[in-house]
């Protein structure tokens, strides 16, 4: 079976113009399976583009887009609950789970499981599996090595991060107000200054990460185009790509066109990088070593 | 605060990375006292720490003589293809007498309840557990006990959460190193070394630290990334990740947290009064001398704010982290 592609929900605080066309666009263009779309980092942020939840999933939906809802990640207040409940007595899409809560809310209907939910092993998996997880996005820090084990003991779907920055910890302290020596609650959304992250340096200037509000991600991009071909032998079923300030119709027509043998992984990854310019590139943890290294692509293994 | 504050009494819960440890916290007088085991299944997994079967054994032996219970840490999410040894730890762990085992996997939780259905389920800080629903989940599905709560809630919201789980308990941190990212959701470590506090139970890992003197000042070094950097005449910390000093909007700050240590001494009042179970100390990985100071005064203190007397001024001063203490996530300025 052919993977698919997944576009996970954007991460950063846009204008809710810019949010709203971005979408448009991926649904008039991009060659993607699935869309996700919801705040996932930090509710204060929600009001800004609720209003234009409504077109942009007529928009994806027409386009023959699957559109899943993305939860939140860490929730604290009563009012994250709440909507976290509104969340999941939706009807109609599927839901994605970020934090263990959310599914309990959604057990014995079908739902997602997010990058933040900690799955690490066959016996999780089968839990989740069987409270009605039918797609589940693994963490980032696994090996190829753990994704195979996972892929074959899953029932669900097993999805696997490979573009853009992806997220490594969250807090309820916001690290974009503190850089700008602001309370998160008088934080004046200065998150939207960095819409792409704000990337952090060591003392001597070396990328390393990037805050996004509550969120730390890593300082360089994923990029698994040369090792999504081995993955998907190994048994995953689908490719996230984080929204970034890139053409990211044209980098999900480069992951595409690579999972149906059509673009050389090498010429795909040059392509890639010149969408990317100034943006390092990693994929040390699937192949069991620090995130943020880039090696060599994985062999290619039959069954993982 | 001379007001009857709470009808239960606080546990005290404080750390043992050695059997020696063990027995000190029990004289100093810790209600319960918890340990891991010498492998990858417990989120401090140094080398020369934790215990083996027998001397678990044996701590048990002596906690229980001395009126104490011993509570042992399973929180490490354990390695796909390779449950045996996390359930090995469990079944272990059960048998030996330990009060209870503290675990963060949902896989490992379901092992547990249907192995041991006798056993009392406590869940790990490394599970985050932040709201009701998450909690209610981890108590109905796996009749889990008690819940360690992750370091992100105020005082109020920790007290207004206590008020919608009856039955379950709560345990808080009141001392210690102080993790700033939402427990067990956070790859940090594994970004820049490969090893992570969620598979292999290290955070920022000694093995991978570098200190590099040039030029008149010392940098502390993390997996080759620069974490701070120090006047040759100053005193280098450990290079705890989240604790350094990056450049973010241009500017070297102590972008995440200042290297600082967790003290609650001050809010005790209020943190007895938020309805929690049991106060937890950190530091597994700390020395017999810190483990008896720091009880000996969290001892005295909770019995004193029990008896209607104010908060006594107990330094602690020398064995804060770089001398410096936060109230951390329980104030809400902190965020």
């Amino acid at each position: 079976m052919t993977p698919k592609l997944t576009l996970g929900p954007v991460l950063f605080n846009w204008t809710p113009e810019t949010w709203r066309d971005f979408y448009f666009r991926i649904a008039d263009e991009a060659a993607v399976d699935t869309v996700c779309i919801g705040e996932t980092v930090c509710s204060k942020r929600t009001p800004f583009f609720e209003p234009f939840i409504a077109e942009v999933v007529e928009r994806l939906a027409a386009a023959d887009k699957e559109v899943v809802l993305s939860s939140l990640t860490l929730l604290m207040t009563e009012g994250e609950l709440a909507q976290a409940r509104d969340l999941s007595q939706t009807d109609g899409w599927l839901i994605e789970a970020n934090d263990v809560s959310v599914a309990a809310l959604l057990a014995g209907k079908p739902f997602a499981v997010g990058p933040m939910v900690n799955v690490y092993n066959e016996g999780t998996l089968a839990y989740l599996e069987s409270l009605g997880a039918v797609r589940v996005c693994l963490p980032a820090e696994l090996s190829a090595q753990t994704v195979g084990v996972l892929a074959d003991a899953a029932h669900a779907e097993i999805e696997v991060q490979a573009f853009g920055r992806v997220p490594l910890a969250i807090s309820s302290r916001c690290y974009a107000a503190h850089a700008h020596k602001l309370a998160k609650d008088g934080c004046q959304y200065v998150c939207a200054n960095d819409p792409d992250g704000m990337s952090v340096d060591t003392l001597d200037d070396v990328l390393f990460l990037a805050v996004n509000g509550t969120q730390t991600m890593s300082g360089h991009y994923m990029n698994l185009l040369r090792d999504v071909q081995a993955l998907a032998a190994a048994g995953v079923r689908r490719f996230r790509l984080w929204p970034q300030k890139t053409d990211m119709a044209a980098v999900a027509d480069l992951f595409r066109r690579t999972l149906d043998g059509a673009l050389d992984p090498d010429e795909g990854e040059a392509k890639l990088s010149g969408l990317c310019p100034g943006v390092e590139f990693a994929n040390g943890y699937v192949h069991g070593k620090e995130g943020f290294r880039m090696i060599d692509p994985l062999e290619m293994q039959d069954g993982g | 605060m001379n007001e009857q504050i709470n009808p239960v009494r606080p546990e005290l819960v404080c750390p043992a990375g050695t059997p020696a440890a063990l027995k000190d916290a029990v004289s100093a007088g810790a209600d319960c006292v918890y340990v891991g085991f010498r492998d990858e299944t417990n989120a401090r997994n140094f080398p020369g720490l934790n215990f083996s079967r027998k001397e678990l054994a044996s701590g048990i032996a002596h906690a229980h003589q001395h009126g104490a219970k011993v509570l042992v840490a399973i929180n490490t999410f354990p390695r796909a293809g390779q449950p045996k040894l996390w359930h090995q730890a469990v079944d272990d762990a059960v048998s030996l007498g330990a009060d209870a085992v503290i675990l963060a996997d949902i896989g490992l939780l379901d092992y547990a309840a249907r192995t041991h259905p006798q056993a009392r389920l406590h869940l790990s800080v490394q599970a985050s557990a932040s709201n009701p629903a998450s909690i209610r989940f981890y108590a109905e599905k796996f009749g889990v006990r008690r819940v360690v709560l992750p370091r992100v809630l105020t005082v109020p919201e920790i007290a207004a959460l206590n008020k919608q789980i009856p039955g379950i308990e709560t345990e808080v941190f009141v001392f210690g190193g102080l993790c700033v990212m939402a427990e067990g959701r956070c790859s940090l470590s594994s970004y820049a070394t490969g090893r992570s506090p969620n598979v292999n139970g290290v955070c920022s890992p000694a093995s991978h630290v570098r200190y590099v003197e040039s030029g008149g000042h010392i940098t502390s070094e993390l997996g080759g990334f620069t974490i701070n950097r120090y006047a040759a005449t100053e005193s280098a910390g450990y290079p705890t990740l989240c604790k350094g000093r990056f450049v973010a909007g241009g500017k070297p700050t102590y972008l995440f947290e200042e290297p600082t240590s967790l003290n609650t001494m001050a809010m005790l009042p209020d943190i007895i009064r938020a309805g929690v179970t049991a106060f937890k100390i950190e530091g597994r990985q700390r020395g017999r001398a810190y483990v008896a100071a720091v009880v000996q005064a969290f001892r005295a203190n909770i019995d004193a704010v029990l008896a209607g007397q104010p908060v006594l001024d107990m330094t602690l001063d020398g064995i804060t982290e770089g001398g410096r203490e936060t109230t951390g996530a329980y104030e809400r300025t902190w965020r």
